[in-house]
């Protein structure tokens, strides 16, 4: 390659690196915060504030107990420096007055917060049909059209509230899917995790509208650990959607959430992530370590659970969006576009594991990297020895925006069961000056062109987004690339 | 009218010289056929006139429509209404045809101060241009070039080229790779997208399309320079007598 062509490489990665966090202001409101750092104290207090039944602190406890006799996991390709668990807050709130009893009623600086992400929470103002639950920090703050889901039966709300007012349920399934011993950052989850979203669907029922939580982190030096457990009765169907930012700052911030859904006989769940928490500034300082375990579990016979996940944010991702698959002829669903730019690190894919006989699964996992960042899938498929007939079809493919960024791919095989059909794909690619200058040579601006091409990549996982949530990923990541190529 | 005018045109690449003070003028309704050996610079003038950085043009002047070239971002060259058909298109995974020349199309509607184009009047347009290029409508929705034969990717510029309408299209070996019916199919597509107020810059090794594509005039392009001008009977001596010939008589 001759000295010019690298120059303009390097003029390439210059603008794309100068795109800016747009969610990235910080709120001065009020807080309350439990003292810094984690001990049983801590949870004791949290457990408190939440005015929890006892069978939540003991599970608390025995959590914390055993998350202190495990060491971090370092089996993932990302690279940070130790964290000091003991340098966090565990506990932030904004300071309500009153609990809010309707929308009308919620501090109105906490609204504004809202208002500025664009997700007014304003009934009036909401898009029709989707029901949101806004998460500010440790606490649910909102949640939208309770009213209009209880006449169905369903129950969308804080989980701190469903403690309170669904305990049997919380008890039923909470730790059902991701048990505290599951890894270290859901043992760390469960003990100190103080709010997130709880959804349950009754028997037969469809949900009317799209379910969403927005989680916000504020509090500098907070973690945000929050809780989802998402339960589709028999017949049932729902989509969820979840969105996330945080504020610009120089500090990393710690969120390890936890996601748990349970899809009983012929229920389907659909979940869409559209991740954009602060990814760090260009020489990678600040940002979001993105430590999440998300898993479903078709529990019923011909159920389904579907994930696609839009990542454009954090410093660090680390989560694979998994599907137990129990059930006899239950499909699980993999999409994700993982996209990394500056010195971001993203080590994400999926688990599909086949217990039940006919299951299906399909990965379909997108990566691109720019800048300096590094980009792995990780996938395991796992047949057992029980699930006759398992089918899984997997697709991994690598996109490269210039010669500095990393891609890598390691999937998993494990078959115990000589009936399945199992296939994998991958391919890697690089935008290169030529489709560019191409591209150029039709009228079409850098810029446009290369968000033409992120788009037409990524086509095939945005399609799975419900459609308004789809336009908001396309002009994410085409914000995310901005000046990304010459 | 003159549509372009090239004048003792230099250019490198890598520091070195390819064009070596190229001079050319092309009017409306004319095709200039541009031919010579490997290595004579007809595709650096390609390159250059289209503005792709890797070259950097050292001396000399382009006009197209009185206005300076040389000066335009690439992408403003094409809107101003200057096409290259490839000679190696690229592949495009994902997008399709219909979606990457929809976005071409509004950029240069965009540049011409109209409004985007409606979705029915689009797709009508590119039923109508297949047409003259004899391309299946299922190839729409197709990635832009993916898996397709060498001979289908020129097909694809030259469809293009009928969706954008340019002025000035230069064709790029365009007949290099093709078999005798896709030759027979770009040909006709070119003949019938002719005007009286667009042109053409076909440069190519062979005469074998310039049986098909008449020009006006033909050019010998050798070392960096117009060395021989004439009618379209030159190609047939150049089939004759080889490039040697002229080599020789300017000597």
């Amino acid at each position: 390659m001759s000295q010019e062509i690298k120059e303009k490489d390097d003029e390439i990665l210059e603008q794309l690196t100068n795109s800016e966090y747009k969610y990235g202001f910080f709120s001065d409101i009020e807080q309350e915060f439990a003292p810094k750092g984690l001990n049983e104290e801590v949870i004791r207090f949290i457990s408190l504030k939440k005015n929890e039944p006892e069978f939540m602190l003991k599970w608390r406890l025995k959590a914390f107990n055993f998350w202190n006799k495990m060491k971090e996991p370092k089996w993932s390709k990302v690279k940070f420096p130790q964290i000091d668990y003991q340098d966090s807050y565990y506990y932030a709130a904004p300071v309500q007055k009153n609990k809010p009893n309707s929308i009308d009623e919620v501090d109105p600086e906490i609204l504004e917060i809202y208002n500025k992400l664009g997700i007014p929470l304003n009934e009036q103002k909401r898009l029709q049909g989707v029901a949101v639950d806004a998460v500010l920090d440790s606490v649910s703050v909102a949640t939208t059209f309770k009213d209009v889901l209880a006449k169905e039966g369903i129950i969308f709300c804080p989980i701190s509230e469903a403690v309170q007012t669904h305990p049997e349920l919380v008890e039923q399934y909470l730790g059902s899917v991701v048990p505290f011993t599951d890894n270290y950052f859901a043992a760390l989850n469960s003990a100190v995790f103080s709010d997130g979203s709880f959804v349950y669907i009754p028997k037969g029922v469809r949900s009317p509208m799209e379910l969403s939580t927005y989680f916000r982190i504020n509090a500098a030096s907070a973690g945000q650990f929050e809780r989802t457990l998402i339960i589709a009765d028999e017949r049932s169907y729902v989509s969820y959607l979840e969105g996330c930012t945080a504020p610009q700052r120089d500090q990393h911030q710690l969120h390890a959430a936890v996601v748990e859904l349970i899809a009983h006989k012929n229920a389907e769940i659909k979940y869409s992530t559209v991740q954009n928490w602060y990814p760090g500034d260009k020489e990678g300082k600040g940002g979001v370590y993105n430590f999440v375990t998300k898993r479903g579990l078709c529990e019923g016979d011909n159920s389904k659970i579907s994930w696609t996940q839009v990542e454009t944010g954090s410093a660090i991702t680390w989560k694979y969006p998994s599907c137990v698959l129990k059930g006899d002829n239950s499909i699980g669903e993999f999409y994700s576009v993982a996209m990394t730019n500056h010195y971001q690190q993203a080590d994400t894919g999926t688990k599909m594991t086949h217990l039940g006989k006919n299951t299906k699964s399909r990965i379909v996992s997108k990566g691109i990297s720019a800048g300096l960042s590094d980009n792995s899938y990780r996938g395991l498929v796992k047949v057992t020895k029980k699930a006759d007939n398992a089918r899984n079809f997997s697709q991994c493919d690598s996109l490269l925006l210039g010669n500095k960024c990393g891609a890598h791919t390691f999937p998993y095989l494990e078959i115990q069961n000589q009936s399945a059909t199992v296939e994998h794909e991958a391919t890697t690619s690089k935008i290169s000056e030529d489709i560019i200058f191409y591209l150029n040579q039709r009228g079409i601006s850098t810029e446009d062109a290369v968000a033409l091409i992120v788009n037409g990549y990524a086509k095939e996982v945005l399609n799975q987004l419900p459609m308004e949530f789809a336009v908001e990923a396309q002009k994410l990541l085409a914000i995310s690339l901005e000046g990304s190529v010459g | 009218m003159s549509l372009l005018k090239i004048t003792n045109l230099k250019a490198n690449i890598n520091d070195k010289e390819i064009l070596h003070g190229l001079d050319l003028e092309v009017n409306q309704g004319e095709i200039h056929a541009i031919m010579g050996p490997n290595g004579s610079g007809k595709s650096t003038l390609a390159s250059v006139l289209t503005g792709r950085e890797d070259y950097e043009v050292t001396d000399g002047k382009v006009d197209f429509l009185n206005k300076n070239l040389l000066e335009m971002s690439p992408e403003d060259r094409a809107k101003e209404g200057l096409f290259l058909a490839f000679q190696y298109p690229v592949e495009i995974p994902g997008v399709s045809n219909a979606n990457f020349l929809k976005a071409a199309v509004n950029e240069k509607r965009k540049y011409q101060g109209l409004d985007p184009i409606d979705a029915i009047d689009f797709l009508k347009m590119m039923r109508e241009k297949a047409k003259l290029i004899e391309i299946d409508p299922s190839f729409f929705s197709r990635s832009v070039n993916q898996g397709f034969s060498g001979g289908e990717k020129k097909r694809n510029e030259i469809f293009q080229m009928a969706m954008l309408e340019p002025k000035l299209a230069i064709l790029d070996e365009t007949d290099s790779g093709l078999d005798i019916d896709a030759l027979r199919i770009v040909s006709n597509g070119v003949n019938q997208l002719k005007t009286k107020d667009n042109a053409f810059i076909i440069i190519t090794h062979y005469q074998r399309l310039l049986n098909y594509i008449v020009p006006d005039f033909v050019h010998v392009l050798s070392n960096g320079k117009i060395i021989k001008s004439g009618g379209k009977e030159l190609a047939l001596e150049l089939e004759e007598k080889g490039y040697d010939w002229v080599k020789d008589g300017t000597i």
